[in-house]
């Protein structure tokens, strides 16, 4: 009926699938056929020179070469929880940072103008080089950088930190200055939409001011917390720029090795880790998003 | 317990001045080491990648502008900047197009749709493997195409079908349109449809509609999904890597450089690319205020 009645209306109209075409064909070409060429060659042989058409699960096996002891982790394995670890790290401190900066944001400051002054004073730096936001952290964190040299200067400690830069400590750092945006804004905007009244009902009936925050505005802001954290985790997931630049070409990670293999041209084995780590990122997300619902029944 | 948010009481809520300083704090942690490479990038010819300045000069700049070793980093700006504007045109021109298809009944929109926030949230090493993996395989078929066809010449003169127009455009839009058709779906869910209804009851064709009426309203939207399509495509380094082909873009370059070079003079192009940037930002904020003020009119 709609159909019928909008192209009664809209004569000349262009039909929505034309509309939508290029659109999709852009997807279909360059984002559903690599996924599928991804998994289709995880499972192909190579040599060389060229890669060779074949179903064979050797490359998975290969990946997890010598991994069935515990006591003596392998690489791989190594390699993911090593990820992992960066990985819950920098959720934890972008979702705490990024809950009270939205917080304060969307609870805190009364006039709408100023509200949207801060919030793109907070979003400027994501439309700036992200390398650059890296390299700057440099002249800070190095040995003789501004830090070292004012708790040098301060008498605190003897010899430069040497762990400031090119280390675990500053992957988290740099993580958490790019990406805790990417908590504040799903966050920020799932907190305006909560109706304040209901705020107000909570402390009528005498709620605390963290029971309120725990019971009311959490729960309310689920959803933001939930798209915040799915970004950020599949960000951190596959990164390899970040920990290269900022682990000092060092620090191992799956993104890197996928890099690694891909530049040496061993594309099935690339692939085969891309397919692991694509389930990985698929099952943390389904483990969020339960996790999410449970605690609504609850 | 003070009043509600949105009253007119004026004593701030309790937590207002702690969360006060920590957003402060936040603010300084994201300008701060931005502001000390801009700084830094303007050392004298003596100084070093830290502080103190030994003078201040635009030694660096000039070095810069020289070029830095064998990378020729403008002809690499360039290219980016070429990419950047292809990108930012084609993300207003298809998510624009999209999201009008949306406002219809639209046979598996809710696919596309899933598949737009799949490319946004998928890991970029993923998108990047797979593009490199596609483009190499097409070369392999295009190349026995050729000798199938014994097109000789052809052949020795083929060397890859990965490129910055082909490939490392690809990448780019794959990062870009989700972005853009969410801005234009956040668009069309606060529009009023009465205004083309309006149009079309006086005889308006649904080009016409759009021309005069629908674009007039969204333009300050659309000039800002282009600036999204540029600074994202500007910056781009993830899913490009794996599939740029033989001519690097710019943050590509960058990345490289900050392995190889340990003069201030990657801070020089640091400061650069920022500017560029923020007058990406500053050209935008202006445009869609010059849109508002003659929609006033």
């Amino acid at each position: 009926m709609e159909r019928v009645r909008r192209s009664l209306i809209e004569p000349n109209s262009l039909p929505a699938w034309v509309q939508a075409g290029p659109f999709a064909l852009v997807f279909l070409f360059f984002f559903i056929v690599p996924l599928v060429l991804i998994v289709a060659v995880s499972f192909w042989d190579f040599n060389e020179y060229e890669l060779l058409p074949a179903f064979t699960p050797k490359n998975y096996l290969q990946i997890f070469e010598g991994c069935s002891k515990v006591d003596d982790l392998c690489t791989t394995v190594r390699t993911y929880l090593s990820t992992l670890k960066f990985c819950g790290l920098v959720w934890l401190v972008t979702l705490v940072l990024g809950f009270a900066v939205a917080y304060f944001l969307a609870f805190h400051i009364r006039s709408s103008n100023t509200q949207t002054l801060l919030f793109i004073v907070c979003t400027i730096p994501f439309w700036t080089s992200n390398v650059i936001r890296m390299i700057s952290w440099v002249p800070l964190l190095g040995r003789n950088g501004l830090i070292n040299k004012g708790l040098i200067g301060a008498g605190l400690v003897d010899k430069p930190i040497e762990w400031l830069l090119f280390s675990d400590f500053s992957v988290v750092l740099a993580l958490v200055h790019l990406y805790t945006l990417f908590m504040i804004v799903p966050i920020f905007n799932s907190m305006m939409r909560i109706d304040r009244s209901l705020l107000e009902a909570a402390r009528d009936a005498g709620a605390s001011g963290w029971q309120t925050l725990w019971n009311v505005v959490v729960p309310l802001s689920r959803s933001g917390i939930l798209i915040g954290s799915i970004f950020v985790i599949t960000i951190v997931m596959g990164d390899f720029v970040t920990i290269g630049v900022m682990g000092g070409q060092q620090i191992a990670s799956v993104g890197k090795m996928i890099q690694v293999q891909t530049s040496y041209l061993q594309f099935p084995i690339a692939a085969a880790n891309a397919v692991i780590l694509l389930a990985l990122v698929l099952m943390i997300i389904w483990a969020l998003t339960r996790l999410v619902d449970i605690r609504r029944e609850l | 317990m003070s009043g509600p948010p949105m009253s007119r009481a004026n004593a701030r809520q309790p937590g207002f001045w702690p969360l006060a300083i920590v957003f402060g704090l936040f603010v300084l942690f994201l300008y701060g080491p931005m502001l000390t490479i801009f700084v830094l990038s303007f050392q004298g010819p003596e100084g070093g990648l830290v502080f103190p300045m030994r003078g201040v000069s635009l030694h660096w700049f000039v070095k810069l502008a020289e070029g830095i070793g064998v990378v020729d980093i403008w002809a690499a700006f360039r290219r980016s900047l070429k990419l950047g504007l292809v990108v930012a045109a084609l993300t207003i021109v298809l998510s624009v197009l999209a999201s009008l298809a949306f406002r219809k009944q639209l046979r598996g929109g809710n696919a596309l749709f899933l598949i737009t926030v799949a490319s946004l949230i998928m890991p970029s090493i993923i998108v990047s493997l797979g593009l490199g993996l596609q483009f190499r395989l097409l070369d392999t078929g295009l190349k026995s195409l050729l000798e199938w066809l014994e097109w000789t010449d052809l052949l020795e003169g083929f060397g890859t079908s990965m490129g910055l127009y082909t490939s490392a455009l690809a990448a780019h839009l794959t990062w870009t349109l989700p972005f853009g058709l969410l801005i234009m779906f956040a668009v069309f869910n606060r529009f009023d449809p009465a205004y083309e209804e309006a149009a079309r009851d006086l005889g308006a064709t649904p080009w016409q509609a759009f021309r005069h009426v629908v674009l007039p309203l969204i333009g300050a939207s659309v000039v800002g999904v282009g600036m999204f399509g540029f600074t994202l495509s500007w910056d781009e380094i993830a899913r490009s890597s794996q599939a740029i082909g033989d001519l690097n873009t710019l943050p590509l370059e960058l990345q490289g450089l900050t392995t190889t070079v340990t003069t201030p003079v990657v801070y020089a192009l640091g400061t650069v690319t920022t500017v560029v940037s923020f007058g990406v930002i500053g050209l935008t904020i202006g445009l869609i205020a010059l849109l508002r003020w003659r929609r006033k009119d």
